[in-house]
């Protein structure tokens, strides 16, 4: 491409132990000084092991045989480990936490100086530096175990940077952030990569987020095929993966594909025309309040007549001093699919922790299928309210499939084989011998979705069930949930992922420091919101009508009928 | 925290504003382990109580509002176990001393093999107040540790140590971080286990919990690993292969010579001042022997803590009750040890205490903690 490459990979193929075929293979590609290159693809296309390449963590720490070569700033990676590529390759991993060394903000901005052994003063200079560039002043002598999401991310990313490195990767910088932290650690990457000239490297699932922002995008199909590498637009309108904004491109037939949701916008007048021409929105119509901020006194009209599943009263958790839940009453009916928003800490995960009886409430009633959840043991439970967890490995205990779905079946009292075929149903492709840890993320969801409703509980609750899933794996989720819903179950869904929420959800819940902001159908309340409208509907609204059409399927739906 | 409100308190001279920083946290180790001494050398519980109240004040005046900074109470409430403990054992199995029998405990006979335990009998006024006095020795002990540990963060200790031991340091301090996750992580575990309508209480809950505890630190060790390679974590600068056995060598022989002394001081027969020459060349040796091998490390420190005046007077005040403490007891001066046969009110012998008022400067004369209070 450019006669300037900062990494150059020379027909790579890495090859795991024990591992029947190569994870990536015969990659050649180069990526030159100052470029945003974004490294998409399904899970276990083997993303995560080409930005190990970059600093040598790839074979050097994990092991494993790489063939070919790997050249960063001229240095030979087989020859370099990454303690010796540290000055030249920064490397932030998926959860930044597991990487902290130190105690507080600034030391830790420090440490990658201090292996390198730079002078005393040049360090000073580089973290006041670094404080400013990535807005951290404030929060210097803060414990690091204080930190937000965000503000997490965005110390991981200067820790590395202090050590003045050519390369930064990013392995899924934003997949666990709600959608105001992930703008803000994505807009320090773009000032990075345009004030410093930083090359970054940067994987990542949720598309709609940082498509944008790439100069290149590395598409990694999986499965051996060889890579496909090009500009954004170019590779984006023929990816089996692609964000709403592109989808919605591809059905209106705009081209070239619009990446962002202004750049759509401005040619979008025409589908606007045509939408409200046909104008046979996609939902029962549901009357759009004047404003969305329904307070809990109002509750939404449309699920009336349902039965009522879960019930709380004023309830308030407490985690020590600091009050997580301050007050929330909302009833779940039957049918409904819940999604629970909000930003990190608004008390999403405590609410739900509350409705399975795992946190105790201070004050309130909460009543699940007639009982408070905090009585309930064993089968009783299992059988009355489910909750997959944010880290949902830690339901999974045994060493084979098999055996989680033998015991499974046992704690629920259900029928030996209910949940192996539950599992066959949500993910068929999966050995029954396998061990649950060696699965893919998606897969390993979903037997732990199986096994919690082995007990066909009325109520299933999911926490940040999207993170870290490719496309494929959530439409298969949501699909599934679908059909859970329509058998007369409730879903609650704590989530950061817009367009999740726009799919699935039939009613949305804002929370907010622990207290209700917002609650009723979804289109009424995620439309008029800057944070949490999906794609489409950002696209098709005007100030003078908000859009009904929240998912490129409803968009097609609608044209298609007016057809 | 509190911190502001007792330093207005106590300095009423308003002098120029003091530049707040960090105390070297060696310094503070210096001053709380000669307290330590300094408790070790008397069973005086008045003298006791003061070194806990001396260090507990030094505490509250300087500890910064850090997670460390709150443990000094959690290491009283422990102290306060050990001497309930210290005190049942003494009960169990003490033997009496004294006549004041306050109750008899049924004996049980053990086997010959237990020959010289005995279980029950007799109970003493004075043997229970000779176990709480021993109790209150540890428990100050203790105190002294944790107001160390309150003082002074274990990592930034850690950026004081010469860099040869420096990656040994670090396993130590990530060891003592780690526990406090593992508290997490095991909540969290027991969390899931309910989910699946599992016992989380009683035998099976615990042995149900471990694993996946154990496995959830194992693979954040590994994360961190990682992430510690990739930020240069253990470079090695160029060295010959000679600097390399010269360090060996001298690292291995102060080794022999500090055991040798070791042996010497403590056998009787041999003559002191050849245990004192081989331990200090031993000691000499070792420095000598780090100062080659850190050499291979090429860290630098960040804002590394100064050693100046505070440091010095910190360090010194330690001392002088640890020195007041040993000099009182080598001249036998009454009311450093209290009898419990027959049981007498403790005395308060002035050089103790003079010594003890010593350790008191660093509430005064430290700068303090320059952490503002988050959010």
């Amino acid at each position: 491409m450019n006669a300037n490459p900062v990494i150059r990979w020379e027909s790579v193929s890495v090859t795991y132990h024990e591992a029947a075929k190569p994870t990536i293979e015969n990659i050649d590609l180069e990526i030159t000084e100052g470029e945003l290159a974004l490294v998409i693809g399904p899970t276990g296309s083997g993303k995560s092991t080409l930005l190990r390449t970059i600093n040598g963590l790839v074979p050097h720490f994990t092991g494993g045989t790489l063939h070919g070569r790997v050249l960063v700033d001229g240095r030979d990676t087989a020859t370099h480990p990454p303690r010796e590529l540290a000055d030249v390759v920064g490397y932030v991993a998926q959860d930044p936490r597991s990487g902290f060394v130190t105690d507080t903000v600034e030391e830790e901005l420090a440490y990658t100086m201090e292996s390198l052994g730079i002078a005393p003063d040049a360090m000073r200079r580089r973290v006041e530096e670094t404080l400013d560039l990535l807005g951290l002043a404030d929060l210097r002598s803060r414990p690091l175990g204080m930190l937000s999401g965000g503000q997490r991310q965005r110390v991981a990313i200067g820790s590395v940077l202090t050590a003045t490195p050519r390369v930064l990767v990013l392995d899924e910088p934003t997949s666990a952030l709600d959608p105001g932290a992930a703008e803000d650690v994505l807009a320090t990457v773009q000032r990075l990569v345009h004030d410093l000239g930083i090359t970054v490297v940067l994987a990542e699932h949720r598309l709609e987020r940082v498509v944008e922002y790439a100069d290149r995008v590395i598409l990694m199909p999986g499965d051996g095929r060889s890579l496909i590498v090009g500009e954004p637009a170019e590779v984006m309108g023929a990816a089996p993966i692609a964000p709403p904004v592109v989808r919605l491109a591809r059905i209106a037939g705009w081209s070239p594909v619009p990446l962002s949701v202004r750049d759509a916008r401005r040619v979008a007048g025409d589908l606007r025309a045509r939408l409200h021409a046909a104008d046979t929105p996609p939902n029962p119509p549901e009357p759009l309040p004047p404003d969305a901020d329904r307070t809990i006194d109002a509750p939404a009209a449309c699920h009336a007549g349902d039965t009522v599943l879960a019930t709380m009263r004023d309830v308030v958790v407490a985690h020590g001093s600091t009050i997580a839940v301050s007050g929330v009453s909302w009833q779940l009916h039957a049918h409904e699919v819940v999604a629970l928003m909000g930003r990190n800490g608004a008390g999403k995960s405590t609410l739900l922790g509350a409705l399975v009886g795992m946190h105790a409430a201070s004050r309130g009633q909460v009543t699940v299928a007639g009982s408070d959840p905090r009585q309930l043991r064993g089968s009783q439970l299992v059988r009355t309210i489910g909750l997959v967890p944010q880290e949902f490995t830690d339901l999974l205990t045994r060493s084979t499939v098999a055996q989680e779905c033998h015991d499974a079946d046992r704690d629920a009292h259900a029928q030996p084989g209910t949940t192996a075929a539950i599992l066959a149903d949500l993910a068929p492709d999966i050995a029954s011998d396998a061990h649950p840890r060696d699965l893919s993320e998606g897969q390993r969801l979903s037997l732990a979705l199986a096994v919690v409703l082995s007990g066909r509980p009325p109520v299933i609750c999911l926490d940040e069930p999207t993170r870290g899933l490719d496309y494929d794996t959530k439409e298969r989720l949501i699909s599934i949930l679908r059909r859970i819903q329509t058998e007369g179950h409730v879903i609650v869904v704590a989530t950061h992922d817009v367009e999740l929420v726009a799919e699935l959800a039939t009613r949305v819940v804002i929370l907010a420091d622990g207290q209700i902001v917002a609650d009723g159908p979804t289109t009424a309340v995620v439309v008029s919101s800057p944070l949490f409208a999906p794609q489409v509907a950002k696209v098709l609204s005007t100030p003078a009508a908000p859009a009904r059409w929240l998912t490129p399927f409803a968009v097609a739906q609608a044209l298609g009928d007016a057809s | 925290m509190t911190t502001t409100g007792t330093t207005t308190a106590v300095s009423p001279t308003a002098a120029p504003p003091r530049i707040e920083r960090w105390v070297h946290p060696g310094a503070w180790w210096i001053w709380a382990l000669g307290l330590a001494v300094a408790a070790s050398r008397t069973t005086n519980p008045l003298l006791l109580g003061l070194i806990v109240a001396v260090a507990a004040y030094v505490v509250f005046a300087r500890r910064p509002s850090a997670p460390w900074g709150r443990t000094f109470t959690a290491f009283l409430v422990l102290g306060a176990i050990i001497i309930a403990i210290r005190v049942v054992f003494q009960i169990l199995l003490g033997v009496p001393v004294g006549s004041t029998v306050l109750f008899v405990l049924p004996t049980i006979d053990l086997p010959d093999a237990f020959a010289g335990v005995s279980v029950g009998g007799e109970v003493t006024g004075e043997e229970i107040l000779a176990g709480a006095y021993d109790g209150m020795r540890l428990a100050t002990i203790l105190a002294c540790v944790g107001a160390a540990n309150s003082l002074a963060s274990p990592a930034r200790l850690l950026a004081s140590v010469p860099g040869a031991l420096y990656e040994a340091g670090v396993a130590v301090v990530i060891a003592v971080t780690f526990a406090p996750q593992l508290i997490t992580d095991l909540r969290r575990v027991r969390a899931a286990r309910r989910l699946r309508g599992r016992p989380v209480r009683g035998l099976r809950g615990i042995a149900g919990s471990a694993l996946p505890v154990l496995e959830g630190a194992l693979e954040r060790s590994v994360h961190l690993a990682a992430a510690m390679d990739s930020r240069g974590y253990g470079r090695v600068a160029d060295r010959t292969q000679r600097q390399r056995r010269l360090s060996a060598a001298t690292l291995l022989g102060s080794l022999t010579l500090g055991l040798i002394g070791v042996y010497a001081m403590l056998d009787a027969s041999a003559p002191m001042i050849v245990g004192a020459v081989l331990l200090v060349s031993g000691g000499t040796l070792a420095i000598i022997g780090v100062r080659i091998a850190g050499a291979r490390s090429p860290r630098s420190r960040y804002r590394p803590d100064p050693w100046r005046l505070p440091e010095w007077v910190t360090a010194s005040s330690g001392l002088a009750p640890a020195a007041a403490f040993i000099a009182a007891s080598v001249l036998t001066i009454p009311g450093m040890s209290t009898p419990v046969d027959p049981a007498q009110w403790p005395q308060l012998p002035i050089i103790a205490v003079a010594g003890l008022a010593i350790a008191l400067l660093p509430a005064w004369v430290t700068p303090q903690p320059p952490d503002r209070q988050p959010r």
